[in-house]
């Protein structure tokens, strides 16, 4: 019973902040008309950092320069700019970092493999330890 | 001996951790360094107003100060840059600003800039890759940028970073 009431108070917990991040969008305007340029246009917003308020995308912040950089994104897209093109345009002004998902680089190597690394790791070991324990005397005496 | 790959992933993870204490996650390294100003084309705050561009910066080794009145720590470096503009040319980027109380603040303030571009949309700015003034850019003769400073400038920044490489451009 307790179990069920725990894990009802968590989701509760979890879908309200996933709510409030919803409420808390701040470029909620439309930029454009057609509904598959404003999709594209929230989502490269989203995948471009603000600098100035970091861990916000210029999606999420309120910042001058956040509004800059918006109208700059929207200014692209309306000339036919690519997302690629725009990423660079951020990119060659801001480095690496202003990018939500860095490209792959010698610098950033480090970073894209090391989550396939620990998981290879992870299965190796799994591996290892379920191979030995089916090795093990099963003992029906219990020492 | 089934502790030491465990251990072994935890040294790596702390050797991670360690190297990111002194760093300061809000000083990002500029792709700019050892390229030109980007190119611009604006008016000065000064009354009546200039035309300029980034050809008006060249001529010997100067500093592109990125400042706006409504910035705390432009104020607290304001002093200094009064100081040190007697050996160096400075121009100004007035960055997301009224024109009128940037005015203002020169007035109040003493001006140490040459001048003071007006940046009225951000887009110098954005093409400086600045994201919080006050930015110093150390330029050489030529315009190209050397070094870049991020927050406010001291005597004791100016030591460090700024006077060995400035002592290398007058060679």
């Amino acid at each position: 019973m307790m179990r069920y009431v725990f894990s009802v108070l968590t989701m509760g917990f979890l879908l309200s902040i996933g709510l409030a991040s919803q409420a808390f969008a701040i470029d909620r305007e439309v930029a454009f008309e057609d509904a598959d340029m404003q999709a594209r246009y929230q989502r490269v917003i989203h995948n471009i950092r603000c600098l100035t308020c970091q861990n916000q995308s210029i999606k999420d912040s309120n910042s001058p320069l956040a509004r800059d950089l918006r109208r700059e994104v929207r200014e692209q897209m309306a000339n036919g700019a690519s997302d690629g093109e725009i990423y660079a345009f951020m990119q060659a002004r801001y480095g690496d970092f202003a990018l939500y998902k860095p490209p792959l680089s010698a610098k950033t190597i480090a970073l894209w493999a090391s989550p396939a690394l620990l998981m290879a790791i992870a299965v190796f070991a799994l591996f290892r330890t379920l191979k030995r324990r089916s090795q093990l005397d099963i003992s029906v005496d219990g020492d | 001996m089934r502790f030491v790959l465990p251990l072994a992933l935890f040294a790596v993870l702390c050797g991670f951790l360690v190297m990111g204490i002194g760093e300061d996650p809000t000083r990002i390294p500029s792709p700019l360094l050892d390229r030109p100003v980007p190119e611009f084309d604006l008016q000065t705050l000064s009354e009546p107003p200039v035309a300029v561009s980034a050809a008006d910066l060249q001529g010997e080794p100067a500093l592109l100060n990125v400042w706006g009145s409504w910035c705390v720590n432009c104020g607290r470096e304001h002093d200094f840059l009064m100081q040190i503009s007697r050996d160096i040319p400075i121009f100004g980027l007035n960055w997301n600003d009224e024109p009128q109380a940037a005015r203002q603040w020169l007035r109040d303030l003493g001006n140490p800039y040459r001048f003071s571009a007006f940046d009225a949309e951000g887009r110098v700015a954005i093409d400086l890759g600045v994201y919080g003034a006050p930015e110093t850019f150390l330029l050489d003769g030529n315009g190209t940028i050397v070094h870049k400073h991020v927050g406010e400038l001291n005597p004791e920044v100016w030591a460090r970073d700024f006077e060995p490489r400035l002592a290398q451009l007058r060679q």
